[in-house]
């Protein structure tokens, strides 16, 4: 008897792989936009199945999401270009597809040579739980065992919306289309319990699957769903304000460790009694960067001071 | 055959896709979706080094790396698209 799990995860791996063909072949380039947020969902169901929630979550919200809707808007302005066709030299495409086969070659080598089912660092982690603030195995690790490449991804975060916004920089972009009525009074009933959710979200992640980055995702939503109904419309006088909230993660991350670090110990090495409080206060700034982050790599401009006329639809 | 061994094998063909993809395929769009299978790719292989047939559970450190790679790879994403309006508007303003 076959196990009718084992049957649906075949299927899911074999769809995951087809749509990543499709993705590359498909001729329009709207439909390879939606592909990729098929894919994405897809790949998030198989992580699931794969016992991690957490990274689930982030895939849906962040990789898939707002990444679809980043892909989206930028479609919008160069859909006009026509695509460009494959123009390599024969021997250039010959010597990449060699490569791609030497590279398949020594991961399935690697792959294969792996134990798979080991315990790694699970047995670790489990035996300082305890000492780490919270309750999450996967919340322990991003904020207090592996605090310093969480900080690294907040800051490169921050370095993103300072490359973005210089490279938009005088470009007159068309108004994205405006959303009608409907959008507007549907966005009024939701985005209050998109803000719960996300803030739910934040705070279940020290004893369950969630945490800053998919709490900070579904308030980015809130951000870009307010953006695009022009709830809020981005002013230049809000510049400053905004820097701050960019900022703001990254700098009570690093001031934490600093603070931590004054006490004799390694940064990082939260006291025992003071750790659950720093890493929620960590936890809660961080989020509110990213939301704000995220948003604004959704708007891409600065907000500038030379006002486009809107078009009245 | 198990969970792992089956999306382990789906995480290569991802991975191998994007990643010639992204060596052959010329229109900046839609290298950039390449590069991002790349990443989805690589990420299943993490997830599949942690999973542990039940009820053992799984390692939580190469999920932690997984979501800090997903939150990196927007970023990427994101200043890759900048970049791609940016040269859409250059290429504008020479045709004018």
């Amino acid at each position: 008897m076959v196990d009718p799990l084992l049957v649906f995860d075949v299927a899911l791996g074999l769809a995951i792989v087809m749509l990543a063909v499709s993705v590359l072949v498909v001729r329009d380039r709207f439909a390879m936009i939606v592909l990729v947020i098929v894919f994405g969902l897809m790949s998030a169901l198989a992580w699931v199945r794969l016992a991690a929630p957490d990274v689930a979550l982030a895939e849906a919200a962040i990789g898939t999401g707002l990444t679809g809707a980043l892909l989206l808007a930028t479609w919008q302005q160069v859909r006009a270009d026509p695509e460009r066709g494959p123009s390599l030299p024969r021997g250039v495409l010959a010597a990449n597809v060699g490569l791609c086969a030497l590279i398949l070659a020594g991961l399935v080598a690697a792959f294969l040579a792996t134990p798979l089912g080991t315990a790694g660092l699970g047995g670790a982690v489990a035996d300082n739980l305890a000492n780490s603030g919270v309750d999450h195995p996967v919340t322990a690790v991003l904020l207090n065992f592996r605090a310093y490449d969480t900080l690294m991804e907040v800051v490169v975060l921050l370095v993103a919306i300072i490359t973005v916004w210089m490279i938009d920089r005088g470009i007159v972009q068309a108004p994205g289309p405006a959303l009608g009525d409907i959008h507007r009074s549907f966005a009024r009933l939701v985005l209050p319990v998109m803000m719960i959710i996300g803030a739910y979200l934040l705070w279940a992640g020290a004893s369950a699957p969630g945490g800053a980055f998919q709490g900070g995702a579904v308030l980015a939503a809130v951000g870009v769903l307010l953006l695009m109904t022009r709830h809020y419309q981005p002013q230049p006088a809000h510049r400053p304000l905004a820097r701050v909230v960019f900022v703001l993660g990254s700098a009570s991350f690093a001031t934490v460790a600093l603070l931590v670090a004054a006490g004799d110990r390694v940064p990082f090495e939260y006291p025992a009694d003071h750790a659950k409080p720093l890493i929620l206060l960590i936890e809660g700034l961080v989020t509110l960067s990213i939301a704000a982050t995220l948003a604004a790599l959704f708007h891409g401009r600065e907000p500038e001071a030379i006002r486009i006329e809107e078009k009245r639809s | 055959m198990s969970t792992g061994l089956i999306f382990g094998l789906t995480g290569l063909a991802v991975f191998i896709i994007g990643l010639c993809g992204a060596l052959i395929l010329v229109d900046p769009l839609r290298r950039l979706l390449a590069l991002k299978l790349c990443s989805v790719g690589a990420s299943f292989m993490l997830i599949v080094a942690a999973w542990n047939a039940p009820p053992a559970t799984p390692d939580p450190v190469p999920h932690a790396l997984v979501i800090t790679g997903i939150v990196v790879m927007i970023s990427a994403t994101a200043v890759a698209l900048a970049l791609i309006r940016r040269l859409h508007t250059l290429e504008q303003e020479q045709n004018d």
